[in-house]
């Protein structure tokens, strides 16, 4: 394999990488946070990028513009989900909350099917630039935006966990439920506004997922596997860990497909997860305890 | 008479008498009505897969995601046996050896997880074997699937065999369950459930039966994989690897009561009546409605029947 090659796939596993750390980075917060598989998150994302595509087709609104809103809106959506059905089984066993996230997932997804149909649809150029060639390696303009909007919006909620007093909050009930109760800390609130936050970069990585990729339904099971493969991979509930976990999967992913076959792409994902998970289930940056 | 009433035996050969009573009349009581007769396969499909994973979810505790793996695994192997010019029985028994063969060592591995990680292992093994039997083409078809032989046969004697190859399934699998549940397996699996690290200082040897429950229950869903890929005479991976496999059986055992003996039965029932109705009556929103049933069953009942009528007897 030669040298130009290899930056090329190394340059295209990072741009990958880098919206994965967005579909990866909510998910990640409401498991550590909440102990919940929110299997509703890949439905969510596809939720946010059919909002981006009617943003753009009806208003010509860029999708990078739409997440402002779109973000917001989906985390509204999160917030209420939590507080009104989530929280009536948080106390109850892995499975109970897995089938209940499930059921949403299939609400929504199904809701979506109905409403715009399995077609495939896809946003055209929207910076409309020519691919940059920086040496050998070319990058096209909106996968690289989308990617940085990623890495970017994940950073911003990692600031915002360590810096306001609802983000501390939120950490503390994260290390310590028990303790951040006795100091007053309302853990129902935490949780509604963490299952929100989560949703709300849901929301974000699918408006960037639209600039990039065809927009369907059939696309939330994927998410949710690109979720799940990051977060495990990056560490459990660290937002940080997201990016890591979403680069390093990107990666993988894009030399599978060079080495394995692209037929094979989430198979390699899959086995470097199990092997993960044997080996060091707290993830690269993680710490033991999560369950 | 009153010792043969206690004997463990008793119920699991009642159980067995019965599935064989069943697989012998339903088909002269149905053969007029083929929707019921297509339905009450079905019922029994379920209901084994149920029992299944109950095994491992219910018994255990380990929310298993693992049960379409080896369903597909099972469908595959018979689908690929008789290609070869295989005896029907000689499928069966391969695909039901794939399934405990894989399932052991996997099984071994991942039992160690816990809670999430291991739902989400377990279900990676889904889509592992769904891309591979994908790729590899020369062998399964890849994409386009498998014509089985004989499918072409009379669909009247297609539908009666596979009726009363499922009912036995579903029977065998009832009374094994019962010969588990009653034995020293299931006293270790509960206490396992109950609380691993004080079974462990009890002495129990955890990772052992843990592995043995996942792999009888991989090997009862590799049987049940091959009976319907016989009875549909056509497999393809996106069907018989299709994750809802996996999730109807923990439905239909959480709505019947998950870790009882009859909870997956009954569940099964009442689950494939839901099923049934909306899908007849919602056809664009079918999986939707389905949803919308399942959020309400978690929320309102997450005991399920037999726990939650037991409970009001008691009280």
């Amino acid at each position: 394999m030669s040298a130009s090659l290899l930056a090329q796939v190394l340059a295209n596993g990072l741009l990958l990488g880098g919206l994965y750390a967005a579909v990866a980075a909510g998910f990640s917060l409401v498991w550590g946070v909440l102990n919940v598989v929110n299997m509703l998150h890949g439905s969510a994302i596809v939720l946010g990028s059919y909002a981006a595509f009617f943003g753009w087709q009806k208003f010509g609104v860029n999708p990078f513009l739409s997440a402002l809103v779109v973000g917001p809106a989906i985390g509204a959506l999160g917030w209420a989900v939590q507080r009104y059905l989530v929280e009536r089984v948080i106390a109850a066993p892995v499975l109970i909350t897995l089938v209940l996230t499930f059921a949403l997932d299939l609400i929504l997804n199904n809701a979506m099917i109905a409403a715009f149909s399995a077609d495939y649809r896809k946003i055209g150029s929207v910076s409309g630039l020519p691919p940059l060639t920086i040496g050998p390696v070319g990058v096209p303009v909106d996968r690289l935006l989308a990617a940085l909007a990623g890495i970017a919006a994940t950073l911003a909620i990692h600031l915002y966990l360590t810096r306001s007093r609802l983000g501390r909050a939120i950490v503390a009930v994260r290390m310590d439920r028990e303790t951040a109760m006795l100091m007053g800390v309302k853990v129902e609130a935490i949780y509604a506004a963490t299952f929100g936050i989560g949703l709300a970069l849901a929301g974000i990585a699918g408006c960037l997922m639209a600039a990039v990729f065809p927009i369907s339904p059939l696309n939330s099971p994927g998410y949710l596997g690109v979720a799940f493969v990051a977060c495990v991979l990056g560490g459990l509930g660290s937002v940080v860990g997201a990016i890591v976990g979403g680069l390093v999967l990107g990666v993988v992913e894009s030399f599978g497909a060079i080495f394995v076959g692209p037929e094979y792409s989430v198979t390699v994902a899959s086995v470097l997860l199990i092997i993960m998970l044997l080996w060091r289930p707290q993830g690269l940056l993680g710490r033991a305890g999560y369950e | 008479m009153k010792s043969l009433t206690q004997s463990p035996w008793l119920l699991p050969v009642l159980v067995l008498a019965a599935g064989a009573a069943i697989a012998i009349g339903a088909p002269a009581l149905l053969s007029q009505h083929t929707y019921v007769s297509r339905l009450a396969t079905s019922l029994a499909l379920l209901v084994t897969l149920s029992i299944a994973w109950n095994l491992v979810g219910g018994f255990t505790g380990y929310p298993s995601f693992a049960t379409a793996a080896f369903f597909g695994l099972g469908a595959y192997a018979t689908a690929v046996a008789q290609q070869a010019g295989w005896p029907v029985m000689a499928g069966f028994a391969l695909a039901a050896i794939c399934g405990a063969l894989l399932a052991a060592p996997f099984g071994f591995a991942i039992l160690r997880l816990r809670g999430h990680y291991f739902a989400i292992a377990s279900l990676m093994l889904v889509t592992i074997l769904k891309e591979l039997t994908t790729g590899w083409a020369s062998l399964t078809g890849g994409g386009m699937g498998i014509n089985l032989p004989g499918a072409g046969g009379d669909p009247i004697a297609i539908a009666r065999i596979a009726l009363q190859t499922m009912v036995m399934l579903a029977a065998v699998a009832l009374a094994l369950s019962i010969v588990v549940a009653k034995g020293r397996l299931g006293f270790g699996l509960a206490c396992i459930r109950m609380n691993e690290t004080a079974a462990l200082g009890a002495g129990i040897d955890a990772p052992r039966l843990k592995t043995i429950a996942f792999t009888l229950s991989a090997a009862i869903c590799g049987l049940a994989g091959a009976a319907y890929a016989r009875w549909i005479g056509y497999i393809d991976p996106s069907d018989v690897y299709d994750v809802m496999w996996s999730v109807r059986p923990i439905i239909a055992t959480l709505i019947g009561g998950v870790g009882t003996i009859f909870g997956p039965v009954v569940g099964a029932i009442v689950y494939m009546v839901f099923e049934e109705l909306m899908w007849r009556n919602l056809l664009t929103f079918g999986t939707g409605a389905l949803g919308v049933l399942i959020a309400l069953l978690v929320l309102v009942m997450p005991g399920g029947i037999i726990p939650t009528l037991l409970k009001r007897k008691a009280s």
